[in-house]
């Protein structure tokens, strides 16, 4: 880990990197800007924007396969120059940046596809796609960036773009509350990040990657861990992980296609790459990992358990999506190979998440907007594009072979059980354990939706499959489930791909208490056990009203009680010290405001007075103040004054 | 007997001064000569073009850097920028007298000596063209600033003073609505500049009589001698600083500074509008430049003992206004007390014994010049049957009437009230800056306290302006002609520009800032 760190100068076609986020951002302010003029053609716009930027990304790709150094950085201008401190607005492309593009554009062009006729009958479509534009271009900035300031630049960004899409049917005061939730906990995150940037530029004097990582060395340890639980707490906010969880299943108040995109090519896999990037700060403090290990455990036992519990369609997939981001954020927390693991794991999982939420968003679309579960049933028959594709993301998931999530979760597993000491159990049970309650929930969620009985709501007569333009970006996806992991573990694939930028795999054997042919085969028994078990409970369907339930269910159902916790332990005392405060502002500092307001209107009546309009006053006043002047110069004459 | 020599006059650095003083003759012929169909176009063009030519050869003679006509007059830095400056702010000026379409015929009386009042006066009031003396008085007046910050003799700077000043006093007089008002402060004016003029007087007396008895030296009033005399002269030193008080009073009066400000709000108020902006930009230009020259000039060895003295009138200055502007519910009485505000902060840059506090001073001088005629602009505009409606509750709801001008009048009082982006913020940092580098720091807290104390009128209005349901009294805005047009925005660019990218303007100022002695 001591090799330093160094870029090349882009030049070529690589030297149009920032069109990669220039693009979208023009398409985004001239779909703003035009307002109703763009109506009829503006989402076409939005849609060949990204579909220019997957272009764009693809061939970048390419010319980066063809370079030596495998990474480029490309200086446009002078972002910041105050006193010391010194940002580029500068972008860095390289195999780690090159993935996250070609995820991000190709996986979100095919969920901006979909969005065109998800989204027909909205009067709001412009909108619509001018924000997602904004997002994708933010989300770009924020994986091309080549320094912290950049990131935090991109990052805000899709603060930004995510409020405004979460909260786009602002009309409901349910989406309005999201938008501001989502938007608050990303907020907690933010700070971190922000004071994390501080504290780089205070102690190394600079935030540009490769300076910050060649300097990590000279740092202490408690600066090394302080600066990465900082980095750790934004990761946190921006991907749902314990303990700032909360906002991301209610962000399913946006319409569909917006949770796709969160959920799948953007937003959400910020905080892992965060980590990723950061990769030398996180490897130089081992109880820095073993947190970041921990919440990944934490969160991914979370968001099994609470998914399994609930029956909005949107909100079981939420929760996996907060469990698998606790897999990924458990690969980076494991270091060193599992770095890559991780990688591996977001884009598998951007393929199959993207793949099952458009799904669900077909499945809403031909059932009158209904997201209860256990409405549902029995629609193989009448969905039969959005049943085979949503069997792939699900099987996808669970991680059966040959499917892309075994390729991708299974190692992540068989790493967790590589350590020698009894946090293996800990850590591999906890991902072991994980894989089996996936396979439940995920198979729960699968068979009330598509098999058993029909339990739909009576306004509903003859449910219809989704028109061209959204089951095509289905299918490509459903290929991209299937074939995705498999792809990228092929003769080292990604993994070699990234190495560059994560470091080699561990090539030794590694001494771990099982060996890895256990491994898989216990992780497959869970799952199947895990999926074998929800199937044959909802085999028949389930009742469609809430039943009584135990402790467990009970808690998950509110969420494992993180809103109660955080209504008690923030807003409560928060709101506390807002009405203090606002008591001590009415009361002192208006006070005293206003009293000196008074006493200037006050001295100001009074010395209008003497403004009489009479010339002789006039003069007189004049001449009072020519006699004081006199004597003030007479008095410093004589040495009085001064 | 002693041999008269003429002294040596270089024309071509003094000619902004003479093409001035010419065409204020030739326009006085034109009023004799043309006939009165064609005089307004004809003086206005000639008055326009004078100043346009006036400014060229201020651009051309931009190295210049000497003493000429015999000690009079210098021609340096500060004197080529600021009678630049006074050209720029004049020719603005020029523009809002010459609008004949806001009001029909012109802000001006037709013929000033009808009795006010009277069925003939309310006659000459429904649109018979306007007096066209107004240019040959304000080329007079323009001219005469020219020479006052160009004066290196206290002599030379005394009849400067008055060839300004009486053109002023007749021009208050001459409003077309409104006319008994405009006639007291005219009055007013006349009287309490008449009386300020004496004090300047006595002190340059007192300043001869201090020069003289200097071994080897004739006694005179020019800065050399003066400056000369401060070191050497066996004379009491009494003389010199009554002498000093004396003078720093008459230029005071000008720069209406408190306790000298009490004409400023009357006469502000009763002159016609676009008298009111030319005073507010150009005698602030051309009393502060005389007394950076006095000050950087012939005292420059004595005058910062007595900074402390002219420090409290910088305060009391900056105090009065903002203070008396919190009560005001005329328009052009709050621009008043603002603009009595705004020589106290000038008063800090002149106090600045540095070049930087010069520059900043010369600066803020162009800065608020622009900003204060804007101001002015938009004043003509806001009427009713009766001529301007400048009573403040008059302006409530003007935004929603004419968003536009409102937009505009809000941009400049933001400018006044130092907001960043426009120059009121740049120039008060110019000013405030080089003074608490000079060690002046309780007058930058007293300015910046004022200041405060300042944003409360001007948001007031803005409040106002937008906030407010338009009543029935609401007066319209009207839409202005070409002239008015022309001015109000490059006073609103101006302000904008010299907010946002200040550098050019202050380079030049600091570039300038120098005296030659």
């Amino acid at each position: 880990m001591e090799e330093t760190v160094e870029y090349a100068q882009a030049t070529g076609l690589l030297g149009s990197v920032w069109l990669l986020v220039a693009i979208p951002l023009v398409s985004a302010a001239v779909l703003l800007l035009l307002g109703r003029r763009a109506d009829r053609w503006g989402h076409w716009l939005g849609v060949a924007a990204i579909g220019a930027a997957f272009v764009l990304g693809l061939s970048f790709f390419f010319q980066l396969r063809g370079l030596e150094n495998k990474s480029v950085e490309l200086s446009l201008w002078d972002f910041i120059a105050v006193g010391d401190l010194r940002v580029d607005f500068g972008l860095l492309f390289d195999p780690l940046a090159a993935v996250f593009v070609l995820l991000i554009t190709g996986v979100g062009f095919l969920i901006h596809l979909y969005a065109v006729e998800y989204m027909a009958h909205d009067a709001g479509r412009r909108r619509f796609f001018a924000y997602f534009n904004l997002f994708v271009a933010a989300m770009l900035l924020l994986v091309l960036g080549n320094n912290y300031v950049m990131l935090y630049f991109g990052w805000e960004g899709v603060g930004l773009a995510s409020y405004l899409l979460i909260s786009f049917w602002y009309g409901r005061p349910s989406a309005a509350t999201a938008g501001k939730k989502a938007f608050l906990m990303n907020r907690v995150g933010d700070t971190g990040l922000a004071i994390g940037i501080f504290i780089m530029f205070a102690t190394l004097g600079t935030t540009q990657y490769d300076e910050v990582f060649n300097g990590v060395g000279a740092l202490t340890s408690t600066t090394v861990l302080v600066l990465g639980l900082l980095l750790l707490l934004g990761a946190a906010g921006k991907s749902g992980q314990f303990p700032l969880q909360a906002w991301l299943p209610d962000a399913m108040e946006g319409p569909t296609p917006v949770s796709a995109l969160i959920h799948a090519a953007t937003m959400v896999t910020a905080g892992v790459y965060l980590i990723a990037r950061s990769n030398p700060i996180f490897s130089a403090n081992s109880t820095l990992q073993l947190v970041v290990l921990s919440v990944g455990a934490l969160t991914l036992l979370m968001g099994c358990i609470i998914g399994a519990a609930k029956d909005d369609i949107k909100r079981v997939l939420a929760w996996s999506t907060v469990s698998q981001i606790g897999y990924m954020f458990l690969g980076v927390g494991l270091g060193g190979g599992a770095y890559a693991l991780a990688i591996i794991h977001l884009l598998a999982h951007g393929f199959f998440k993207a793949n099952m939420f458009l799904g669900a968003g077909s499945v809403m679309h031909g059932m009158n907007d209904q997201v209860d579960i256990r409405r549902f049933g029995g629609l193989r028959k009448h969905m039969k594009i959005t049943w085979l594709t949503f069997m792939m993301g699900w099987l996808a998931i669970i991680g059966l072979p040959p499917l892309s999530g075994y390729f991708s979760k299974e190692p992540i597993i068989a790493s967790a059980f590589e350590r020698e000491d009894w946090t293996a159990w800990l850590y591999g049970g906890a991902a072991l354990l994980g894989a089996g309650l996936t396979a439940f929930y995920m198979t729960r969620l699968f068979v009330l939706t598509f098999h058993g009985p029909k339990r739909w709501t009576e306004d509903i007569e003859h449910p219809h499959e989704s028109p061209m333009l959204m089951t095509i970006p289905l299918i490509l996806l459903a290929a991209g489930s299937v074939a995705a992991g498999g792809l990228m573990v092929l003769n080292g694939g990604v993994a070699s791909w990234l190495a560059p930028v994560l470091g080699e795999e561990a090539t030794g054997e590694a001494h771990g208490v099982l060996s890895h042919e256990v491994i898989t085969i216990l992780s497959l028994l869970v799952t199947v056990l895990g999926a074998g078990l929800a199937w044959f409970l909802f085999r028949a369907g389930t009742a469609t009203a809430q039943q009584p339930a135990g402790v467990l269910v009970t808690a998950a159902r509110r969420n494992l009680y993180a809103d109660a916790v955080n209504e008690a332990v923030f807003e409560k005392p928060g709101i506390f010290l807002t009405r203090a405060l606002v008591y001590l502002d009415n009361r002192g500092i208006d006070g005293l405001v206003n009293g000196l307001a008074a006493a200037v209107g006050g001295g100001s009546g009074r010395l209008r007075r003497m403004q009489t309009g009479f010339v002789r006053s006039y003069a007189t006043s004049i001449l009072a103040g020519a006699l004081l002047v006199m004597a003030a110069f007479l008095a410093v004459q004589a040495g009085w004054l001064a | 007997m002693t041999e008269l020599k003429l002294p040596s006059i270089d024309y071509s650095a003094l000619s902004p001064i003479l093409i001035m003083l010419g065409t204020a003759l030739l326009g006085v012929l034109v009023e004799a000569l043309v006939p009165r169909r064609w005089r307004h176009v004809v003086q206005l063009t000639l008055a326009l073009l004078a100043v346009l030519a006036a400014l060229t050869m201020v651009v051309l003679n931009a190295d210049e850097r000497m003493i000429t006509a015999g000690q009079a007059l210098a021609v340096d830095g500060p004197t080529l920028f600021l009678q630049g400056a006074i050209l720029v702010l004049a020719a603005m000026a020029l523009l809002l007298i010459g609008d004949r379409s806001v009001e029909r015929g012109g802000a001006f009386v037709a013929q000033a000596a009808v009795t006010a009042e009277s069925a003939d006066d309310r006659r000459q009031a429904e649109g018979r063209n306007g007096l066209t003396e107004v240019y040959p008085l304000t080329t007079f007046a323009i001219g005469g600033m020219l020479i006052f910050v160009a004066a290196n003799d206290l002599l030379t700077m005394f009849i400067a003073l008055e060839v300004f000043s009486l053109p002023l006093y007749l021009l208050c007089a001459l409003a077309r609505r409104r006319r008994l008002l405009s006639q007291e402060a005219a009055m007013k004016y006349f009287l309490l500049g008449a009386y300020s003029s004496a004090f300047f007087l006595f002190g340059v007396a007192l300043i001869y009589g201090f020069t003289s008895g200097i071994p080897g030296r004739t006694a005179g009033v020019d800065f050399a001698t003066i400056n000369a005399a401060v070191s050497e002269s066996p004379a009491s030193q009494v003389l010199l600083f009554a002498g000093m008080a004396l003078l720093a009073i008459g230029l005071l009066f000008k720069a209406a500074a408190a306790p000298f400000h009490v004409w400023t709000p009357d006469v502000y108020q009763g002159a016609p509008t676009p008298v009111t902006g030319f005073m507010a930009a150009c005698t602030k230009v051309a009393a502060f430049g005389a007394l950076l020259r006095v000050f950087h000039v012939a005292f420059a060895d004595a005058a910062w003992d007595f900074t402390p003295v002219l420090g409290a009138v910088a305060v009391l200055t900056m105090l009065v206004g903002a203070v008396l502007a919190v009560t005001q519910t005329d328009i052009k009485r709050l621009l008043a007390y603002s603009s009595i505000a705004n020589a106290g902060y000038l008063l800090v840059g002149v106090l600045a014994p540095s070049r930087d506090g010069l520059s900043g001073t010369m600066f803020y001088l162009v800065a608020y010049g622009f900003s204060v005629l804007a101001a002015f602009a938009v004043v003509t505009l806001v009427r009713d049957a009766d001529g301007e409606a400048t009573h403040l509750s008059r302006w409530a709801g003007l935004g929603r009437r004419s968003p536009f001008f409102a937009g505009l009048f809000t941009f400049i009082l933001l400018a006044f009230a130092g907001i960043p982006l426009t120059s009121g913020f740049t120039s008060k940092f110019a000013i405030f800056g080089p003074a608490l580098d000079g060690g002046q720091a309780w007058l930058v807290i007293a300015g910046v306290l004022t200041s405060m104390v300042l944003a409360f009128p001007y948001l007031r209005v803005v409040v106002m302006m937008w906030l407010s349901e338009p009543g029935e009294s609401t007066p319209t805005v009207t839409v202005p002609g070409g002239l008015t047009a022309a001015a109000l925005m490059i006073g609103v660019l101006a302000t904008l520009v010299l907010g946002v990218a200040p550098a050019p303007l202050l380079d030049l100022a600091t570039g300038a800032a120098e005296f030659v002695r």
